[in-house]
């Protein structure tokens, strides 16, 4: 199974750029599938980036966020080819990680 | 003949946005039904609860909050599709330390917060879904103050997708 | 094999007409023998008529080579496209040999890399347009595998794949001198020209004569080069999608009993678009509202 996470993480000088798409379906529960079915709410509660054994940013998600989701952020002291964490958790209690090199 | 079932199409769309709308004049709130596992530790379930901005910035942080122009937001005018509307903040205030984005008009108002931790730029991207026009508000909290801008996201009804 | 076909003919014979003088081409043209050299030059010039700024290559991004508010959000949308997911699908699938061990590499030319753009292609032993798709899943029956459904799944992945080895090629589609084909050809070009359904349109009330403008909250992409950037990952849809969805969308929105994927309407169709698309560098996978 492919991860559903994918991570792209630049250094050039002092400044990593890092840039994830998550592959979910952020179900918000506000829609019905074509039987008139509500289809329940399923989505990502918490994401976050670690670097050197530091939390460098945590994302708090509702329904509200889209399908398949995005985010993007920069930090300070990353390297080419130090590693970052990455991790979700979903309400639903499903989760999944990635470690992924900053290139 | 065209075999209904393959179509992923076929009834989805004009049901799925009359159930959004409808649910979202009526403004229901069925976050949290159908809940299988407890909130993932810190996740400010009260917050996403909420359905006004002054509610859920009071269940999230419990102080006020400020405009200003040292927060910048980017968002399109009008929004090719209310499901993807892409959103980015920035600011040029010190001590950043969470930003979060409020959608008054979405059946939750709470859309999404982003703790930082330390040595992050204090500026965040990503994508929301919007029900209908509404301003996107996001809030900077920088020295455990609040501060924010809003703008104006016109969500048009597409259905052919050009 | 198509009941509607006949009814389909006799009322695109009287409506080409109509159409032919929108798009600018003479009406006696319909009448001669087909030259689908000369519809290509009248097309083409349409557009750069109408969209004088605009290089050839931007007719790969339909709406978003229109109208500057909903390019910004595609440049955003393109950081990090959504569509990445079915590439690496599409990849993998694409790797992986089939159960006898032949591979999808077999099946084409040049291993199946860089080939997007010569799609579809008329099979002149068979007599019949080839889309990229039906090559596919005719190389998976050759090889003892189940054909993929059409609209979307691991076909609109693998086909996402081999777009985007294919980026940058200028669609090159021939027609052959060959009778069938130009049939096919002239059988697309009707299909294209030809209202129909409860909201009596047709393609190109849309995509030639309405191209650029707001139809509620969507701009229309022009015909020029609509094809290029499939398969594409629609937000309305959530997921991808490939030609025959949205072929089938189309018909469905128009109010027009679709045909089955694959039909030969739709490939004939395909083939005409295609073939008029002819320097549009592909740019597939894409992205749309």
């Amino acid at each position: 199974m492919p991860s559903t996470i994918r991570v792209r993480a630049t250094a050039s000088g002092e400044r990593t750029e890092v840039q994830a798409l998550v592959q979910h379906p952020m179900e918000s529960g506000f829609v019905k599938d074509s039987n008139g079915q509500t289809i329940p709410p399923h989505y990502i509660e918490v994401l976050t980036f670690e670097h050197d054994g530091k939390v460098l940013l945590t994302a708090y998600w509702g329904p509200a966020v889209s399908k398949d989701p995005y985010v993007k952020f920069a930090f300070a002291g990353g390297k080419k080819g130090d590693e970052l964490k990455v991790n979700w958790t979903d309400n639903l209690g499903k989760s999944d990680s990635l470690a992924a090199k900053i290139l | 003949m065209p075999d209904r079932h393959a179509n992923p199409d076929a009834p989805a769309d004009p049901a799925r946005r009359a159930v959004l709308q409808l649910l979202a004049a009526a403004g229901l709130i069925a976050l949290g039904t159908g809940r299988a596992a407890a909130a993932v530790p810190g996740w400010p379930e009260e917050a996403f609860r909420k359905t006004s901005q002054a509610d859920a910035l009071a269940a999230l942080y419990g102080k006020p909050l400020e405009m200003s122009d040292k927060v910048t937001l980017q968002v399109p005018e009008i929004a090719e599709n209310g499901a993807v509307v892409p959103v980015s903040v920035g600011t040029t205030l010190p001590n950043v330390t969470s930003v979060t984005l409020l959608v008054p008009e979405n059946p939750n108002t709470l859309a999404a917060s982003f703790k930082f931790g330390p040595g992050v730029a204090p500026a965040v991207s990503c994508r929301l879904k919007m029900a209908k026009t509404s301003p996107v508000i996001a809030v900077v909290e920088s020295d455990g103050r609040l501060f924010g801008v809003s703008k104006e996201v016109k969500v048009t009804l597409g259905g052919c997708g050009g | 094999m198509r009941p509607r076909s006949s009814r389909r003919a006799r009322a695109a014979t009287l409506l080409a007409l109509g159409a032919v003088v929108a798009t600018g081409l003479h009406p006696s043209r319909a009448e001669e023998r087909p030259d689908p050299a000369a519809d290509l030059r009248a097309f083409q010039a349409h557009f750069r008529d109408r969209f004088p700024q605009l290089p050839i290559a931007e007719f790969a991004n339909g709406p978003y080579a229109m109208d500057a508010g909903m390019r910004q959000q595609w440049e955003e949308i393109m950081q990090f496209p959504p569509y990445d997911f079915a590439v690496e699908e599409g990849k993998q699938a694409f790797e992986t040999p089939f159960a006898n061990g032949k591979r999808y590499a077999d099946c084409f030319p040049e291993g199946g890399t860089g080939i997007r753009q010569t799609f579809p292609y008329f099979d002149t032993a068979a007599g019949e347009v080839v889309t990229l798709d039906l090559a596919i899943n005719r190389c998976r029956e050759r090889n003892g595998e189940k054909p993929l459904p059409y609209q979307t799944g691991l076909m609109a992945s693998i086909t996402a794949y081999m777009a985007e080895t294919s980026r940058g090629k200028p669609f090159d589609i021939r027609i052959p001198d060959d009778k069938r084909a130009l049939a096919a050809y002239e059988d697309g070009k009707r299909f294209f020209y030809s209202r129909r359904g409860q909201l009596n349109f047709s393609c190109a009330s849309c995509h030639v004569q309405a191209a650029g403008q707001r139809l509620r909250g969507d701009v229309l992409a022009p015909a020029l080069g609509i094809l290029a950037s499939f398969p594409i990952y629609r937000s309305e849809w959530g997921s991808m999608g490939t030609v025959d969805r949205r072929f089938t969308s189309c018909s469905a929105q128009t109010r027009s009993e679709p045909f089955a994927p694959q039909d030969p309407g739709y490939r004939n169709l395909e083939y005409f678009l295609s073939y008029m698309s002819n320097g549009v560098p592909i740019a597939g996978p894409g992205t749309r509202p």
